[in-house]
């Protein structure tokens, strides 16, 4: 946990050179570390009384992955993500995160190993400031106690330094450096999303959720999300599971895609193979298959 | 407090805001004791100061970490007694009665908040009642408590410590605001400190606090025992510098809702608010009752006019939750960004 890269002096020249909105899908890296699995998922299934929302999943994302999960309405994608962070206790299955092996995971433990969130539908605190909600993600870590920050003593004051200093470095990152003062809730919506991601990122996650990042955004903010969470995984090789709805975005962002449907896991591969299989162009992609991939191929 | 991660409201107003603290300060230090009526202080003061302390502790749960309580009276209550029983059995020095009643209040208060772990909003509100229930009960039955005062009503003593008694209407004012003035600094650096970054998170999310790693469980119950200590401390107040008389009726569930509507109307999660809640609860049925005598010179009963004045109250608190939910707090906001921008059109206009 204290390897966080973007804290070593020494990438944050080439981070700056690599500003979010330069990053363009050309540039897309291929840099992929081969070290070892990140998160492993082995006969996950979950059932709401008689609805099984998810049947024998498994699969495996790679250190430094953008792995994207995608699937039609209900097919159990943002179950997935919360049997992985523990909000949701799974009926059977193991969860394996770095080397721990879970039946469920205290969701308390997330940042201990390492793992961040989002949320589809945000999940800020609208009466803190944007510095204080990215600060947020630190809390966990904040070893002084009660008293030593009422009396202000010197440690504790070097800790609120630290932290001020990281929240203007993940600030910088993405773009949110003039609204750090601002009440989040003042924020648009699209730089609300923004500052959740900061909030995700500012721990130093080695693995990172992001339930449907783009729901809601415009079309340059799309853009830009995209661009961000790719650049996050260039510089800090950060595994990443994207829930997504756009297609267009999960073709051109992730190395390997998993589809699920009612539940199951029907295809898991490249872009292109999944693109090509014929069980997710009929159970998902549909009869416009055609027009979406050349769409997606497009952007 | 570090630029970045401070609370924006707060700045711009910071140097105004600071000298206006100071001046009623030094007005309530200074001209206070020497030109206040005794009336002034008995009925308005002394249960002004200790209403504003329980306000604020009851900010501190409900305004800041979101939880609700219909309980504070029942820990009014622990502290008045606590203090009574440290006082009458070990014969504590004052500043550690003080101590010792607020910690009492902080156990009982954990205790109660334990429920809310599992609990929220009404469904939390309402065990919190099993606090003011219970104590009042336990208080009532076992007289040990009240060391067998074969009424139930016991006279405060008077406070004393380092060679001073508080025992004129002065002294005893004084006392009250030094406790208050050192509480509310300590609860105005908590609040704007790394600690409202866990209250608010519980407050206004809790899934996501506890998937990003707040210490949910820790927080509430934290905010439960300050909370408590702060309500103990305004219990002893309550009874030792305005009453003199400690009783378990005096702290009942009207209490608890009394100081619920000085939080809400003064505005929640606002350290300030407790101060203009308390002064509205304290001075408005006093110039209600005036006010009556005055117009209708004796013409009607005191029941009726007692009776008139809770629904005037009663009425005046529910246009006032709707025209502005965020209380006086927020209107003074609103008066001093006027004044704020006519100063500075007067002195444009001079220019």
């Amino acid at each position: 946990m204290t390897g966080l890269a973007l804290t070593e002096p020494a990438l944050l020249p080439e981070r700056r050179a690599v500003a979010p909105q330069t990053v363009s899908a050309a540039t897309r890296s291929q840099v992929q570390p081969v070290q070892g699995t990140r998160l492993r998922l082995e006969g996950i299934s979950l059932a709401f009384g008689g609805i099984r929302a998810l049947k024998d999943v498994s699969f495996d994302i790679r250190e430094g992955e953008i792995r994207a999960v995608i699937g039609p309405n209900g097919a159990g994608k943002s179950s997935l993500v919360n049997v992985i962070s523990g909000l949701y206790r799974a009926d059977r299955g193991v969860i394996t995160h770095g080397g721990e092996s879970f039946a469920h995971v205290p969701p308390a433990r997330l940042p201990g190993l390492g793992v961040a969130r989002t949320f589809q539908n945000l999940a800020l605190f609208p009466g803190l400031t944007v510095a204080q909600n990215i600060a947020s993600g630190l809390v966990f870590r904040r070893k002084r106690g009660l008293f030593a920050q009422l009396l202000s003593l010197p440690k504790a004051r070097a800790e609120t330094r630290e932290t001020e200093a990281r929240i203007r470095e993940i600030a910088g990152f993405l773009g949110l450096s003039e609204h750090l003062p601002r009440l989040v809730s003042t924020l648009p919506y699209g730089l609300q999303k923004q500052v959740e991601l900061a909030r995700a990122l500012i721990a130093g996650p080695r693995l990172l959720l992001l339930d449907e990042p783009m729901a809601g955004l415009t079309g340059a903010e799309k853009t830009a999300m995209a661009a961000h969470i790719r650049a996050v995984r260039d510089r800090l090789g950060l595994s990443v599971i994207l829930i997504e709805h756009d297609i267009g975005v999960v073709m051109g962002l992730s190395d390997r895609i998993v589809v699920l449907d009612h539940g199951e896991v029907i295809a898991d591969g490249s872009p292109d193979e999944v693109r090509r299989d014929p069980e997710v162009i009929r159970a998902y992609l549909g009869q416009d298959a055609a027009g979406a991939t050349s769409g997606a191929e497009a952007a | 407090m570090s630029a970045a991660l401070e609370t924006p409201a707060a700045r711009p107003f910071m140097a105004a805001q600071g000298a206006a603290v100071l001046v009623i300060l030094a007005i309530a230090c200074l001209l206070v004791p020497a030109y206040a009526s005794a009336w002034t202080i008995e009925a308005i003061l002394l249960p002004f100061l200790a209403f504003s302390l329980a306000g604020l502790g009851l900010n501190l749960l409900t305004g800041y970490a979101g939880q609700v309580s219909l309980g504070s009276a029942a820990f009014m209550a622990v502290g008045a007694y606590a203090a009574y029983n440290f006082q009458l059995r070990l014969d504590l020095p004052l500043p550690l009665t003080f101590l010792f009643a607020a910690l009492t209040a902080a156990a009982v208060g954990v205790i109660f908040g334990l429920p809310s772990l599992r609990l929220k909003g009404f469904y939390l509100a309402v065990s919190t009642l099993a606090a003011q229930f219970f104590i009042q009960w336990l208080f009532n039955k076992f007289g040990w408590f009240s060391n067998y005062s074969p009424s139930g009503v016991i006279s405060a003593p008077v406070l004393g410590f380092a060679g001073i008694t508080f025992d004129t209407r002065e002294s005893r004012y004084l006392l009250a605001l030094s406790v208050v003035v050192v509480i509310t600094f300590l609860v105005h650096r908590f609040v704007n400190g790394p600690a409202r970054i866990n209250l608010i998170a519980v407050r206004d999310n809790e899934t996501a606090a506890r998937v990003i790693g707040v210490p949910v469980l820790r927080t509430k119950l934290t905010a439960f025992a300050l909370s408590s200590a702060i309500i103990g401390i305004a219990g002893v107040l309550w009874s030792f510098t305005y009453l003199r008389t400690i009783e378990p009726e005096g702290f009942n569930l009207d209490r608890s809702f009394q100081i619920l509507f000085i939080a809400i109307i003064g505005g929640l999660a606002t350290v300030r608010g407790a101060f203009l809640g308390a002064g509205l609860i304290v001075v408005f049925p006093l110039l209600l009752s005036r006010g009556s005598a005055w117009i209708l010179d004796g013409g009607l009963d005191a029941g009726t006019v007692q009776l008139t004045q809770r629904i005037i109250l009663g009425a005046t608190i529910i246009i006032f939750l709707i025209l502005e939910p965020n209380g006086l707090s927020a209107i003074l906001d609103r008066i001093t960004a006027r004044t704020r921008s006519l100063f500075a059109k007067i002195t444009r206009g001079r220019a």
